[in-house]
């Protein structure tokens, strides 16, 4: 594949040359100078004896290498798992992906088209291994689709080039008189093998021929495929209890983790049982860790919820988002921080409760009771504002105010008795009233301002009470009675 | 701390108490909707900026109220867990009481559930000892049945101070205090004011002159002494 994007005209002989060995060679050429009979590979200077009018333009490898990078990500469009092949290919494993895109035939008009609106010519071929795509591909017929059992008939064909060996190998195929990969095949293979046995790979027919054939594995590792940590641990019998086999699991995920340099802030248990069915047990941290004991402390009491069934004999333990993990050393004597111990017990608790559970309290800007405290979680980073008033709070609040059932209404100052939650209280002692007016940038137009009492009954408890909105205020009826919190 | 001290002047005792750590104290409220032994607690907690773990129930939550943050001040971050079971309570003050830099671990359970039986507040109390962190169950509507604990207060709030300016109204807030079992030192009763200015607990006198708590409470009566 070659950049096309903003190319001189094509009838301009023109090469990109890259240092040899003795001066400059051929990278690549345009179409008119391949018409000319010059390769790439040739020198340069003996070029231009051939095509007097060559134009030579460095080319930029590193640049190029980082485009095809950045197209491998691109091909994600069309199936999941690319991967660079070489300097000058893709490797698209499309198994599962073609019927999405209409089929092998219309995936690849597909594809040229998108490449060729990138400005890229391409040359596409479908093939059930990585050596035979690359072959067809590149000698091949155009867009040409390669069924499993037709690999041996379609490659029979080719030049030996196409079996991805060194310049040195295919010339000496080419001088044993191999100059298909067919001849190749037809050679008895222990022959083969006495010929290339210290050969290495990109020097060995039989090995090159063997993973064009799909004899040999070659599989598509795709370039950010994310590692995955996991450890099981193999039962001889079925048991039904994974305890006592927890830590030891822990400490070997965070081996794995320490040794990758990363943490987890995840882990699912698994467990597969005899009957035929998994179990699932997930927890979760608020910050990313690796710490064995840590990680075993999450699942207490959460394994009791894995339905064992008839009993499992594997369990499997695997790490979820999993992130690069900064050691920190906190202190000179090697000690931790202080903040990382309430992390961890607010992840401990988060893990058992869910993160709603775990609140932090902060005083918001406002004189209406319930809303001057605000709950946050608990490790967000919000700075307290100062509270707005100095008058004395109780130290409980409810969520909804209680009413009260007045017994010995006073015009002024709060009522003589009332009844609250069944039981009679009678005021020995009141200050107030405190006025609170609804903030009507707030409120719902009608809200009642309220008067609050702290008051103390017979039996010395303190009491915050208020009544909701004044006589013939004309927002409702009578004012009603409430209490709202307890002083110490 | 600061209620060992107290309580070593007010029994008399010259001896030193062992050292002074940090333990699991149970209180009990004599009505649910008191918060005199919020107050107490509070006013015991040592006096740090750590942050303080509070665990509630369900019940306590709804009973009793939360812990609201403009009456007990700012000056140490709370952390509030809101839990449904008294088991689960447990388990987050136990978990809690790992972590060394926590000012306090206060938990808050309604009623006597199966959960919190002995061995439950024994593992209460190793764990406080050991981490140093001073822990305390809040028992509303319980019965003070076996428990570990190593401290039990029976707190209930009485008539409060003369307020100094405003004959009619509640001053310092006072509570009675009965220390009926502890390990430590020695059980005794006494009614404590609570000078809210200085954060400190007065303890008046001995409960023994108790013509206060079946007075009325009226404005101009006196604590005895």
């Amino acid at each position: 594949m070659e950049r096309q994007g903003n190319a001189p005209p094509d009838d301009i002989p023109i090469v990109l040359a890259r240092e040899g060995h003795h001066g400059p060679v051929i990278h690549a050429a345009n179409r008119t100078v391949r018409v000319n009979g010059i390769l790439p590979g040739s020198r340069v200077v003996d070029m231009r004896a051939i095509c007097p009018e060559l134009q030579v333009e460095f080319a930029d490898e590193a640049g190029d290498h980082a485009a095809l990078d950045r197209l491998v990500l691109w091909a994600r469009r069309w199936c999941p798992w690319t991967v660079r092949d070489g300097d000058d290919g893709l490797i698209l494993d499309t198994t599962g992906s073609d019927h999405l895109l209409g089929g092998e035939a219309a995936m690849l008009v597909e594809m040229e088209t998108q490449l060729s609106l990138l400005g890229l010519t391409a040359r596409l071929a479908v093939a059930p291994t990585w050596g035979a795509a690359w072959a067809l591909a590149r000698f091949g017929p155009v867009r040409s689709i390669c069924a499993a059992e037709e690999v041996n008939f379609k490659l029979g064909a080719l030049p030996v080039t196409g079996l991805r060996l060194d310049d040195a190998t295919v010339l000496l195929l080419r001088r044993l008189g191999l100059k298909t990969i067919g001849a190749v095949m037809d050679v008895p293979r222990l022959s083969l093998t006495r010929r290339f046995i210290k050969a290495g790979l990109a020097a060995n027919p039989l090995l090159r021929l063997d993973q064009a054939l799909g004899k040999l594995a070659e599989p598509v590792a795709s370039v950010d495929a994310k590692l995955r940590f996991a450890v099981q641990s193999r039962l001889a019998e079925p048991i039904f209890d994974p305890t006592p086999y927890l830590p030891e699991l822990c400490e070997n995920l965070c081996d794995t983790l320490k040794k990758a340099g990363m943490g987890c802030r995840r882990l699912h248990l698994t467990v597969y049982r005899t009957d035929g069915d998994v179990s699932h047990v997930d927890v979760a941290t608020s910050a990313t860790t690796r710490d064995p004991t840590h990680l075993h402390g999450l699942f207490r009491d959460k394994v009791e919820r894995i339905n064992p069934g008839f009993g499992f004999d594997l369990i499997t333990l695997e790490a979820g988002s999993v992130e690069v993990m900064q050691v920190l050393q906190n202190r000179l004597d090697g000690g931790s921080d202080d903040d990382l111990h309430l992390t961890r017990l607010v992840d401990r608790l988060s893990a058992k409760f869910g993160p709603r559970a775990i609140t932090r309290p902060v005083l918001r800007e406002s004189h209406i009771p319930e809303r001057a405290a605000a709950q946050v979680a608990a490790l967000a980073n919000i700075a307290d504002v100062a509270a707005v008033t100095t008058q004395e709070r109780p130290l409980r609040l409810f969520d909804h105010p209680e009413e009260v059932r007045v017994l010995y209404a006073v015009p002024e100052g709060p009522p003589a008795q009332f009844v609250w939650r069944r039981q009679t209280h009678r005021v020995t002692r009141y200050a107030g009233p405190e006025r609170i007016a609804p903030e009507w940038w707030k409120d719902r137009p009608g809200t009642r301002l309220r008067d609050y009492f702290k008051v103390e009954d017979q039996s010395g408890r303190r009491i915050w009470l208020y009544r909701e909105g004044l006589h013939e205020d004309g927002r409702g009826g009578d004012p009603r009675w409430f209490v709202h919190g307890c002083f110490a | 701390m600061g209620s060992l001290r107290v309580q070593k002047r007010l029994a008399g005792q010259v001896r030193q108490p062992d050292p002074l750590t940090h333990t699991l104290s149970e209180a009990f409220p004599e009505t649910a909707t008191d918060a005199a032994a919020i107050g107490f607690v509070l006013a015991r907690l040592p006096r740090t900026d750590a942050p303080i773990l509070w665990v509630q129930d369900r019940l306590s939550r709804k009973e009793a109220g939360r812990p609201y943050l403009a009456g007990i001040g700012t000056k140490r971050p709370v952390i509030m867990v809101d839990v449904s079971r008294a088991a689960d309570v447990l388990w987050a003050m136990e978990d809690g009481l790992r972590c060394r830099n926590l000012g306090g671990v206060i938990g808050e359970i309604w009623g006597d559930p199966p959960a919190l039986d002995f061995t439950a507040t024994k593992r209460l109390a190793l764990r406080a000892e050991a981490a140093d962190v001073p822990c305390w169950l809040i028992r509303r509507a319980a019965s003070p049945d076996l428990s570990a604990a190593r401290d039990r207060w029976r707190i209930s709030a009485v008539p409060s101070a003369p307020h100094p300016h405003d004959a009619q109204a509640p001053g310092a807030p006072r509570w009675a205090l009965d220390l009926f079992r502890s390990r430590r030192s020695k059980p005794g009763q006494w009614v404590a004011t609570y000078d809210r200015a200085q954060d400190r607990l007065n303890l008046a006198a001995p409960i023994r002159d108790r013509t206060l708590a079946t007075g009325d409470g009226a404005a101009g009566e006196r604590a005895a002494g």
